[in-house]
């Protein structure tokens, strides 16, 4: 088992950023059920390099994120692995909720009134992170929705699945270059619940164990082959 | 959905054929519809939409799609911003569907999804960052080079979660017509594409066109 650096306890309807080392890993665990975490990834010797959620997916083939696939950078290189994932489907499309968005589901936010029971909004929250390093919403970008799922039918109809995260599922990301990772525990925006859903994640972050030649995420696509070496020529300086 | 325009050739206020491998980057006025015309069929127009007044609002498409329930775009879906405000609408299309999910190709990701030999070849951000670079009047850099629409390619998202790239639905002639909420700078980087098999590896003109 990784050895464990720290973990800690992250409110809903809070945001958060850290640097994350290469050979390092941080794994989320849904404390209660049904919550919600974005992430945005930037590069961060050069934040213009940034998560490409269209890049990620059409290069895997696929719409939805588990284990097994890789988070690329708009510059051809993995950021980070997905090495677990109980819920088995990590959002890409849904995006995140503005004011306008939480204040017609949930009503309007007031400070004053709720202190931190208030009706923070994902959009806003990731742009006070982003701005703690130069950053604005002309960084933004799609994100990831952690232990949310975002369907489509055949006719490209979209649905939330309620309930797809249980109390105590975890995902691991296990980091392949130095990674600003930036986040969020708002309300993901499709949420129906009926009172705004303010849920805790707990996030540790571990040593990586090595990644082998045979490692899952590595050899999953030929595709993923090569962005790991893409990986090695950018890193081999190191 | 299939909707023809009455809007005639002859009465546009402009029209411009974009070679395959090159960008278009004009302001297209409140009220005005534009429309992308696929000369040869098969093409893929990749594109970007800001408000111009101010370009840090620009098209989104995960507010888009989430907001019209629907991966796709056609005849009838209303583009939003980032800041969730509608920029343009499609009010026509003669190919019925749109992908606004693949993104548009660049060196790095056809190193991924092709080959690492396969970098030095022209790619759709190339001709955005040419364009951004050429155009300092706007204002905008890699930073604002974000999420796209792909006029007339066929990416079929499955419930299972998968996602296809398959042949194109269009056809030589086709094309998808838009009317302005804003005023907006229009980004096109016409497909110089010769990795994938669904434009036969052959990328063909456009032509764009704008009636007041
Ligand atoms: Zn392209």
């Amino acid at each position: 088992m990784a050895q464990k650096i720290f973990s800690d306890v992250i409110p809903g309807a809070s945001h958060w950023s850290l640097v994350v080392p290469a050979g390092h890993s941080l794994t989320f665990i849904d404390v209660n059920g049904g919550a919600n975490v974005s992430l945005l990834f930037y590069n961060p010797v050069n934040p213009l390099e940034r998560y490409n959620a269209p890049d990620t997916l059409k290069c895997q083939h696929t719409f939805k994120l588990t284990t097994g696939h890789c988070l690329y950078s708009d510059m051809g290189r993995i950021f980070c692995s997905v090495v677990a994932d109980d819920t088995g489907w990590i959002d890409t499309v849904g995006g995140l909720a503005n004011e306008q968005k939480v204040t017609q589901k949930w009503g309007q936010r007031d400070y004053q009134k709720d202190r931190n029971q208030w009706h923070q909004n994902g959009y806003d929250s990731m742009l006070v992170e982003v701005a703690k390093y130069g950053l604005g919403k002309r960084d933004l970008a799609a994100n990831l929705n952690l232990f949310s799922k975002v369907q489509a039918d055949g006719q490209g109809n979209l649905s939330f699945v309620e309930h797809h995260s249980k109390a105590g599922d975890q995902i691991t990301l296990r980091f392949e270059i130095d990674t600003l990772v930036v986040l969020s525990t708002c309300p993901h925006p499709m949420n129906s619940a009926e009172e705004y859903p303010f849920n805790s994640i707990e996030m540790s972050l571990s040593k990586s164990a090595p990644v082998l030649a045979d490692d899952a995420c590595k050899t999953s696509r030929p595709e993923n082959e090569r962005g790991f070496e893409n990986n090695h020529r950018y890193c081999s300086h190191a | 959905m299939i909707q023809h325009s009455h809007l005639l050739a002859e009465h546009a206020v402009r029209s411009d054929v974009v070679k395959a491998g090159d960008y278009y980057m004009e302001v297209v006025k409140a009220g005005q519809t534009i429309r992308i015309l696929d000369i040869e069929g098969n093409q893929a127009a990749d594109t970007l939409f800001y408000n111009a007044i101010d370009p840090s609002e620009r098209y989104s498409a995960v507010d888009t799609i989430r907001e019209q329930g629907n991966v796709y775009l056609t005849a009838g879906s209303t583009l939003l911003s980032n800041e969730g405000r509608a920029m343009l609408e499609i009010v026509a299309d003669t190919c019925g569907r749109h992908d606004t999910v693949g993104g548009a190709c660049a060196t790095e990701s056809n190193t991924v999804r092709y080959a690492l030999e396969k970098k030095c070849m022209h790619a759709c951000r190339d001709s955005w960052l040419l364009a951004v670079a050429q155009n300092e009047h706007f204002g905008m850099t890699k930073r604002d080079i974000t999420h796209n629409i792909n006029f007339f390619m066929n990416v079929p998202v499955t419930a299972e979660g998968g996602l296809t790239f398959e042949d194109g639905i269009s056809g030589a002639g086709k094309y998808v017509e838009l009317k302005a909420q804003m005023d907006v700078i229009v980004l096109v980087s016409n497909c110089p594409q010769l990795n994938n098999p669904c434009n036969a590896y052959n990328p063909t003109p456009i032509e764009i066109l704008v009636w007041n």
